[in-house]
């Protein structure tokens, strides 16, 4: 398989001077979903607008299909790409309707075109284009958005999808759904996705790879099914992190458990799993 | 009272139509100069703070000084009404201007980013995202400036424009309250009616969601 989207040797760094990517080279293959791990201020976001050139680089070269972006015509490429981020940015002045078919508008396509796509769509996103087409994005509820947000996303028929913690601002039980929901929907369209997200969990369920970042540097870049048997103290550190509520519901006591150490009640790798 | 609306009736309609005509004029051209002025200090927002400032500058100067000031400019000079019009749009010019900067500097960035994230170009984010949803700031400046300009211009007779300050300056002249009123009143009613019509058609204009 050849890479669908190509990280070579990238930095950014601010105008102020802070480093926000510090070489990073990876390669995500077709159809593949890749997650991006890390903490806050890490540079998930940063490299992941790299693609689209929301940001530019200030060394190395990303490249699309081959091709270097920043050779590309940047309307071409952007409509290319499907973007979702987690406050949707959808258009409030616009319909459900419109705002799906925005970028076929852009494309010039015929107005009955438009409304055809964006009627699959939304039914391609679980949403029944009887009763949402006509509504304004303040009449939804926030999964609502979100499956919009996405149902716009893929009206270019892009074969990248850019997706900035989409699920991010969601509850747990409207979060399961629209994995759900994108699973399946990845799982048909084949399309090549890179997720930023904070949530391990949906990084594991969602994605094939996962990559993590420390400080503007790749850390891991391991298939999703060897990340939880990571040996790797950053790969550790993080995954206790995220399991402290888990580990100290189990444990029945009030005594905080340590953030970071595998020790005492933490992931135990070698013993599979969790003690 | 019968007698004196025989006696003015058709004059203070021709005024009002001058009052309307010299406004209007205004409103046009301070629109066409201040909204692509306030959209290009959102692309050059260090130019926002002087280009305001000097907008702020002319809305300062004392309205009879004005027209006196452009009295002796050359083709400005040759007609009054030109004199008014321009006069009137350097007044409206401030709170239409300030109002399409802060109207498209106010809107989600999330919305921004998306815009361009999907490819839209320039000119469509302009014209299908930004001035869309800056349309009712842009129209609540308008009537700011629509408003002001209403009263101001009832000044413009100083320099011989006409419109309403005419009848408001010649009852002043004769000490005749009944000329005053008859110029003043179809003023208050123009600004009242500027300022419920622009009203509405700023509340028409708001995005769904505010």
């Amino acid at each position: 398989m050849s890479a669908a989207i190509e990280f070579r040797d990238l930095f950014f760094s601010t105008p102020q001077g802070r480093l926000l990517l510090d070489n990073i080279s990876l390669a995500l293959e077709e159809g593949t979903t890749t997650a991006i791990l890390g903490r806050s201020g890490s540079g998930k976001t940063t490299l992941l607008r790299t693609v689209n050139r929301m940001v530019e680089p200030t060394g190395g070269a990303v490249l699309v299909h081959g091709q270097k972006v920043r050779e590309m015509d940047i309307i071409a490429l952007r409509r290319d790409i499907g973007y979702v981020i987690q406050e949707t940015g959808l258009f409030p002045h616009f319909t459900v309707e419109r705002n799906v078919g925005v970028v076929p508008e852009c494309h010039g396509h015929k107005s009955g075109d438009r409304i055809r796509r964006s009627h699959d769509l939304l039914a391609t996103v679980g949403l029944d284009p009887k009763s949402f087409a006509k509504r304004h994005p303040h009449q939804l509820s926030g999964g609502q958005r979100q499956r919009v947000g996405l149902a716009r996303a893929l009206a270019g028929e892009p074969k990248i999808l850019l997706m900035d913690e989409p699920f991010g601002a969601l509850d747990p039980l409207t979060r399961a759904e629209m994995q759900d929901m994108l699973r399946d929907l990845l799982k048909r369209l084949k399309k090549t996705v890179l997720l930023v997200t904070h949530d391990l969990d949906e990084a594991l369920y969602l994605a094939d790879r996962i990559v993590l970042l420390d400080q503007g540097r790749l850390v891991v870049d391991i298939p999703a099914s060897e990340f939880l048997a990571s040996t790797q103290p950053e790969v550790q550190q993080y995954v206790n992190a995220f399991r402290r509520g888990a580990r100290n519901a189990q444990a029945g006591d009030d005594q905080p458990l340590p953030a970071t150490s595998p020790a005492e009640g933490g992931y135990a790798p070698e013993e599979g799993g969790y003690k | 009272m019968p007698g004196f609306f025989s006696q003015y009736g058709s004059t203070i309609a021709e005024l009002t139509l001058e009052h309307l005509w010299l406004t209007g004029a205004a409103m046009l051209c301070a629109t066409a100069i201040a909204v692509p002025a306030g959209v290009w200090l959102t692309r050059s927002p260090r130019w926002a703070k002087p280009v305001i400032a000097l907008a702020n500058i002319l809305q300062t100067i004392p309205s009879l000084a004005m027209f006196g000031f452009l009295l002796p400019l050359p083709w400005l000079g040759e007609r009054a009404a030109r004199i008014a019009i321009v006069a009137l749009t350097a007044y409206a010019l401030l709170p239409i201007l300030r109002n399409t900067y802060t109207g498209i500097r106010g809107i989600d960035p999330a919305v921004l980013e998306v815009a361009r994230a999907l490819g839209l170009t320039g000119t469509q984010r302009l014209f299908k995202v930004e001035l869309p949803l800056a349309t009712s700031f842009i129209l609540a400046g308008l009537r700011t400036a629509t408003v002001t300009c209403v009263g101001i211009a009832t000044i413009a007779a100083a320099v011989g424009a006409g419109g309403l300050g005419e009848l408001i300056f010649r009852g002043v002249a004769s000490v005749d309250n009944r000329l005053v009123l008859a110029g003043a009143i179809p003023a208050a009613l123009l600004a009242l009616a500027a300022d419920g019509g622009l009203g509405l058609l700023e509340r028409w204009f708001q995005p769904p969601s505010q």
